[in-house]
């Protein structure tokens, strides 16, 4: 069957390094760290005791007061980052078809600060089960994908993909795929995390995933550095507006990329420690390139999962060895997570808009934070470290990776 | 106004967002003042936690407007 095209018609992004997408890329390209100390509690008991916030935000400029309290933070931030691909992409609502148009939203977990405060909220009483009316409706992740379609009327597909730090990813080649099959015009596609409460913290500190660094929390994400310690938690969110080629020629749209490939695999190794070998990324950036039609050769840039982990970093990059080959030493490779932290489910999203600036500025963002050369990874690699570098690219593939074993990876080509 | 009269409207005004004039003894909490059914069910729990009692779920339907809640809080808190 012929596929349609899938073109990038608006972005949008709020990040610990800018709250708009101009500002990111900025951030991105000043290699400019978002890490600080935690303002959202006190962390002076915690391991880890800093964070990538989102920072000087004012949820009331863009959601009425009413509506925000009904909304956990990261639907806020869902609702501003699209606010922003929304008018970026310039539609007008009256003309579009709503039933052709969809949400496809990714998030990690959802509303955690809910959970969190409703159940401490009845632990604390004296067992009476008072639970607020909109404990569930503000908690669940697809609630996301819901208060979007109410905003703009889109009444096509609408749901919310969780598969961790993949979320977004997954969230993207849905989208694409509805497209591409016929079934939809336009999704608004992304996704958004908030997950710097008592319980992200605490509960990543215990599975030992985070960093430690307190004493220099802007040096703490240093992917593929030898004394790289865990990841840094990030918030925010990023938002892609996904239409069908036609359909935004027709209405003389801004393109900014195309969306030309995308993979989906499981591990199915281990809950939360990625494949020794890479195998599922390896798999995963294969079944990307098939899905393009494009052989390793062509691709330019990697926008890396590179977590920071110990482990995660070493089996993504022996992945990108084996399926690249010698080309693997003629790539651009970078973590922008060295900057931004690790936003879990949004994750996917900010890094899709990294990968489209990247291509369409002619500049690869850095890997911040490197020191010390790690004999793990093959000193022939170029992983962009702590300076942006010009480049022209024609396609560039991002990955995310998710506990259980979650791999995804897309791949974005110039648009002429 | 009584003191329950003023902390029920000010209840109202912060949960609903609305403003305070709008919030007359007349007003329906759905009609009125654009509740749903899920910020009628937040305002009867604000009202017990507030006044510290527990309203039974079919007294609660009976309070449709700010007169109803006001008079029943008037006549059941101690």
């Amino acid at each position: 069957m012929n596929l349609k095209r899938v073109v990038v018609t608006g972005i949008g992004a709020l990040t610990p390094i800018g709250n708009t997408a101009e500002e990111f890329w900025s951030g991105l390209i000043n290699g400019v760290s978002g890490a600080a100390p935690i303002t959202r509690f006190d962390a002076s008991l915690f391991k880890t005791q800093f964070a990538c916030e989102i920072k000087n935000l004012d949820v009331e400029q863009f959601i009425d007061r009413k509506e925000a309290r009904k909304m956990d933070p990261f639907t806020q931030y869902a609702m501003i980052s699209v606010e922003e691909a929304m008018n970026d992409a310039g539609f007008d609502l009256e003309k579009i078809d709503k039933s052709r148009a969809g949400v496809i939203w990714g998030s990690g977990i959802g509303g955690l600060k809910t959970f969190q405060d409703e159940v401490k909220d009845f632990a604390n009483g004296d067992g009476t089960p008072r639970f607020n009316p909109f404990f569930i409706p503000k908690m669940i992740a697809d609630i996301s994908a819901g208060f979007l379609s109410i905003k703009y009327g889109f009444r096509g597909p609408n749901f919310v993909t969780v598969s961790a730090c993949a979320s977004a990813t997954n969230a993207l080649i849905d989208a694409f795929n509805y497209i591409r099959l016929g079934k939809a015009d336009i999704f608004i596609s992304g996704g958004s995390e908030a997950a710097v409460t008592e319980a992200g913290i605490g509960g990543f500190n215990a599975m030992k995933a985070l960093s430690q660094r307190n004493e220099s929390p802007e040096t703490a994400s240093r992917p593929f550095d030898k004394d790289r310690d865990g990841f840094v938690l990030g918030e925010g969110a990023g938002a892609l507006i996904l239409e069908e080629y036609e359909h935004a020629k027709a209405r003389g749209a801004k393109i900014y990329a195309e969306l030309v490939g995308g993979g989906m695999t499981a591990d199915a190794y281990h809950i939360t420690a990625p494949h020794p070998e890479g195998l599922g990324a390896s798999n995963v950036m294969e079944i990307a390139l098939a899905d393009a039609n494009l052989k390793p050769e062509e691709i330019d840039y990697i926008n890396v999962h590179g977590t920071s982990t110990p482990l995660g970093d070493v089996g993504e990059t022996k992945a990108i060895q084996k399926v690249f080959g010698d080309h693997a030493y003629k790539l651009n490779i970078s973590s922008t997570k060295s900057m931004t932290g690790h936003l879990l489910g949004a994750a996917g999203a900010i890094e899709a808009i990294a990968s489209i600036f990247a291509i369409r500025n002619g500049i690869v963002p850095p890997t911040i934070n490197h020191f010390t050369d790690d004999e793990s990874f093959d000193p022939r690699l170029n992983l962009t470290f702590n300076k942006a570098q010009k480049r022209e690219i024609n396609y560039a593939l991002s990955n995310t990776f998710g506990f259980g074993g979650h791999n995804c990876s897309v791949i974005f080509k110039k648009y002429n | 106004m009584s003191e329950i009269a003023q902390k029920v409207k000010a209840i109202i005004v912060d949960k609903l967002g609305v403003e305070e004039s709008e919030v007359t003894l007349e007003a329906s909490f759905t009609n009125d003042l654009g509740a749903d059914s899920l910020d009628t069910v937040e305002l009867i729990m604000e009202f017990e936690k507030e006044f510290n009692i527990s309203i039974p779920d079919d007294q609660a339907e009976q309070i449709g407007t700010v007169g109803q809640a006001v008079s029943y809080l008037e006549a059941n808190v101690k």
